[in-house]
């Protein structure tokens, strides 16, 4: 029984990974279909066309295994070892850099943003 | 060694699951951030082909068919993305304001750092997609003409960053609020930045989780304008 339902659930996964995989084909964008799936799983979610228990399962396997999908396709450096060495070093600098700067960036953005937003709220309340 | 394996479905699949098995092993042994299960096993994996000179492509013969799921995979985070959506209720502006500054900065400071650096525009379009999870990225990379592994790499090295400079990082830009120290860290460094916003606290750790995605799917399109800089 849990099995069937594991399967039903799959199945419209795999329906949705199919429909982006034909607008990735059709949409002359450089967009993967793996996103296009990501946004009408998350539409069909959001107006319960899709209802959360439907998938639930299923997905939560799949993001689960993730990290072990991503071995075989990292180890294609053994193809690409040249390419390696040829950007390491710009590689690991804009890598480092750039992720202190996001963080710090983001952070602080985010704080004005929240705290800009508190002040308005807590003045509305007090004219009430 | 190679004759025997050629055209070996399972070699490449057992191979695979083996070797992420000592990864999570040596995650729980060893706390070093660099040493997460995926590393580990591409390390193991490349050593032993390397070691016993079996072709890459034996390897990949079974390896490939594991990847076939990456794409349901990544549909999937929708499931996760959608159970946050309440918390982007709360404070929608200082959300997508926060995170859309923080793709951003990644599209500005990496275009600006690649032409100081003269890279190309496979070896630039590689990078672009450095902070975002491994799902998304990687098809970025592909997609752009870039090399999905190497960007796996550049990834990899951004999320190790992030995980072990969070703290110091939220102190230097004075970033004290628990919303903003999630949303940082989730839109500089995914996955691997999340699971250090989730041992900093509740909030934080679901608000770098919400992000991983929503940064995600910014960064596709904010792609389409920035790789074609370079």
């Amino acid at each position: 029984m849990r099995i069937l339902k594991f399967i039903k659930q799959l199945t419209i996964i795999m329906a949705v990974a199919f429909l982006a995989e034909l607008m990735e084909r059709l949409i002359p964008l450089p967009i993967a279909a793996s996103m296009y799936g990501l946004v009408l799983m998350l539409l069909g979610l959001i107006t319960k066309v899709i209802p959360l228990e439907k998938v639930e399962g299923a997905a939560d396997f799949l993001v689960e295994i993730l990290p072990v999908l991503f071995v075989p396709p990292t180890v294609s450096i053994i193809a690409n070892i040249d390419a390696l060495k040829d950007i390491l070093i710009p590689l690991v600098v804009i890598c480092f850099s750039t992720t202190v700067l996001i963080m710090g960036v983001t952070g602080w953005v985010t704080q004005a943003l929240f705290r800009r937003g508190e002040k308005t709220r807590k003045k509305e309340e007090d004219h009430e | 060694m190679n004759e025997i394996l050629t055209d070996s479905t399972f070699f490449g699949m057992f191979l695979t699951l083996a070797c992420y098995q000592v990864g999570v092993l040596v995650k729980r042994k060893v706390k070093v951030a660099l040493a997460t299960p995926l590393l580990v096993a591409v390390v193991l994996i490349i050593g032993i082909l390397l070691v016993f000179h079996i072709d890459y492509e034996n390897y990949e013969n079974g390896a490939k068919y594991i990847s076939y799921f990456l794409t349901p995979a990544t549909v999937s985070l929708a499931v996760p993305l959608y159970r946050r959506m309440t918390l982007l209720k709360k404070h929608p502006a200082a959300i997508f304001g926060g995170i859309a500054s923080g793709v951003l900065t990644a599209m500005v400071s990496i275009f600006l750092l690649s032409l100081v650096f003269g890279l190309t525009h496979e070896q630039y379009v590689t990078i672009l997609p450095k902070s975002i999870t491994t799902a998304i990225g990687m098809g970025v990379s592909d997609k752009m003409g870039g090399i999905p592994a190497l960007t796996v790499v550049a990834i990899s090295i951004t999320g190790v960053t992030g995980t072990v400079l969070a703290e110091v990082i939220c102190k230097l830009f004075r970033i004290r609020e628990p919303i903003a120290k999630g949303l940082a860290i989730g839109t500089a460094a995914h996955a691997l930045g999340t699971s250090k916003a989730m041992e900093i606290g509740e909030i934080e750790g679901a608000m770098s989780s919400l992000s991983i995605v929503v940064a995600g799917i910014m960064t596709v399109l904010a792609v389409q304008v920035f790789g074609g800089f370079i």
